[in-house]
């Protein structure tokens, strides 16, 4: 058999023309759930089926292609996507945000800001934001159809009954081009303000759920929330502890079995890309020391 | 019906026409007209298979009539086809200017919200954003009912029956409508609580100056709370008239064996 063994990027051309069907209605209607008929593909449910689909359906010879995970590129999902995309379209990867052109994510936005001709892909697991309140799909459709809203504030009204204040952390509702109502992946909230008049092309493929969604270059994304409990962003209430940022989105590591944690950067390019700027925390960088902790 | 010194009150709320359904080649409702005033209370009584919850859900526009229409007078003034209404206007309006209190509970409350979200949905559905304020209404239509306020954050599938029927009642009325649906309103609740609830809706009827139609088995709660009856059989309304004038000297002779059914206190 002299025949490759895939076609360009995996997927067979006549997948790739449904799903970019998929993804132009998509993008003429912001916010709205376009379905479509999501394949079967060499990873389980959960690993990014739905983004990997719509990369494969975008993802060109020229493309440069960053794969996040949480943030980091370095962790078992991204890199087994990178690698994915390298042996089956070999298109250049990088982990630099600037230099990408597609950048599938799970569940962050980098912190350098995105630029015209980007495009986000976003893994999404349950793409439908009344979906635990409202478990009928057909009822959840039509709700969309008039724009019945009420019921994503009676979610943020219980986190401010139960918590005193919006406890929804991450998956935090937005409404897109002042329409349709928008589950934004589970990314942190911290993230959600990027989204609004974004420079790049945000796409979301969830591939359990069969549906695909997107958010236009420049378009509104206005978190909800209520008059007198205004959405805000949150992050933990320090410096990076290896490049001494103060505006990024932290994740907390812990560091032994006595207490001990650090707060680093989330997004692994931005951390390096401050470090070798001469950037400094308080536990610099490499090589790795052990720290008493008393 | 005392207070006719609006003029609005002179014209009907609700106008049925020829309704008529038919559930394949079984009719379930034959040929049903009236018209409701605003602030009255109208009792649909009959056995079960009668066609009294097809004509409710007829009337409230969630089943399409075979045959008739029913027209609703808009908050401005203008009397409408419901037939006519899109979708979103016909959605709009029950959860705006009506309410439809179930006979089980937990169809008309979202059983894993908390009491308080259950009453504010509508609220928040019709715009409201400012959280404090849908609490603080939220807070005044639980004391109305006659639930401790200290509950409002517990889940409605804590509460005992009595208490989700009027909570469902407090999560219709709090938009303010100007007619409600009831469908066996007291159905499945023991005596003691049925009495105390037909006693808060009689109240609440009348401070609001609500329409209802209320479709019941119970000749009591006809009794208690209806202004005028209309007596269902076979899908036909075989007898119609003042509350009392229809329980108290029934002319046909079905009404008359319902009447005396009832057991002697």
């Amino acid at each position: 058999m002299n025949a490759p063994a895939y076609n360009f990027a995996y997927l067979d051309e006549q997948t790739k023309r449904m799903i970019r069907r998929a993804i132009l209605k998509a993008i003429a209607i912001p916010g709205y759930q376009v379905p479509f008929a999501s394949r079967e593909m060499p990873m389980p449910y959960g690993w990014g089926t739905g983004g990997v689909q719509v990369t494969a359906a975008i993802l060109g010879p020229d493309d440069v292609l960053k794969v996040i995970d949480q943030g980091s590129d370095d962790t078992t999902n991204a890199i087994s996507i990178r690698k994915f995309f390298g042996k089956t379209a070999g298109v250049a990867t990088t982990t630099s945000t600037t230099d990408a052109t597609v950048i599938q994510t799970r569940h962050r936005i980098p912190e350098a800001t995105l630029h015209a001709g980007q495009v986000m892909v976003y893994q999404v697991p349950i793409p439908e934001p009344l979906r635990f309140l409202e478990p009928r799909e057909t009822e959840t459709r039509r709700m969309h159809a008039l724009a019945e809203y009420g019921l994503m504030h009676v979610k943020l009204y219980e986190d401010i009954a139960r918590f005193g204040h919006i406890a929804t952390a991450y998956a935090y509702p937005v409404k897109v081009n002042a329409r349709y109502v928008m589950d934004p992946s589970p990314t942190p909230k911290f993230d959600n303000p990027k989204m609004d008049n974004c420079a790049a092309l945000q796409l979301f493929g969830a591939g359990r759920e069969k549906r695909i969604y997107a958010i236009p270059p420049y378009t509104t994304v206005v978190s909800l929330d209520f008059e007198d409990h205004p959405f805000t962003r949150y992050r933990f209430n320090a410096p990076c502890a290896l490049c001494g940022a103060d505006n990024s989105y932290l994740d907390e590591i812990v560091t032994d079995d006595k207490g001990g944690r650090m707060f680093v950067c989330s997004d692994t390019d931005f951390c390096e890309q401050r470090q070798a700027a001469g950037h400094h925390g308080t536990e610099s960088a490499a090589p790795h020391k052990e720290k008493a902790h008393v | 019906m005392s207070e006719l010194s609006s003029p609005d009150n002179d014209q009907p709320l609700l106008v049925a026409e020829g309704l008529a359904k038919n559930y394949g080649r079984l009719p379930a409702c034959r040929d049903v007209s009236f018209a409701l005033y605003p602030g009255e209370v109208l009792a649909i009584v009959g056995e079960s298979g009668s066609g009294k919850s097809t004509l409710l859900q007829l009337l409230s526009a969630q089943l399409a009539p075979s045959a008739g229409r029913v027209s609703y007078r808009m908050r401005d003034g203008v009397l409408r086809d419901l037939a006519e209404l899109g979708e979103a206007e016909r959605r709009f309006l029950f959860r705006t200017d009506w309410g439809f209190v179930h006979q089980d509970p937990a169809q008309g409350l979202r059983m894993g919200v908390s009491a308080g979200a259950n009453v504010s949905e509508r609220l928040m559905a019709v715009g409201w954003n400012h959280y404090g304020r849908i609490r603080d209404t939220a807070s005044t239509w639980l004391d109305r009912v006659e639930i401790d306020v200290g509950r409002i954050d517990d889940a409605p599938k804590t509460y005992s029956g009595g208490m989700r029927q009027r909570l469902q009642i407090a999560r219709n009325l709090v938009t303010e409508p100007r007619l409600v649906f009831m469908d066996e309103p007291t159905g499945g609740l023991d005596v003691s609580v049925q009495a105390r609830l037909l006693d808060l809706m009689r109240n609440l009827v009348s401070e609001l100056g609500l329409a209802a139609i209320v479709v019941t088995h119970d000749l009591a709660v006809a009794r208690l709370l209806s202004h005028r009856v209309m007596v269902m059989k076979g899908g036909r309304v075989i007898e119609t008239g003042l509350t009392d004038q229809v329980l108290d000297d029934p002319r046909e002779p079905y009404t008359q064996l319902l009447v005396s059914s009832i057991l002697p206190p």
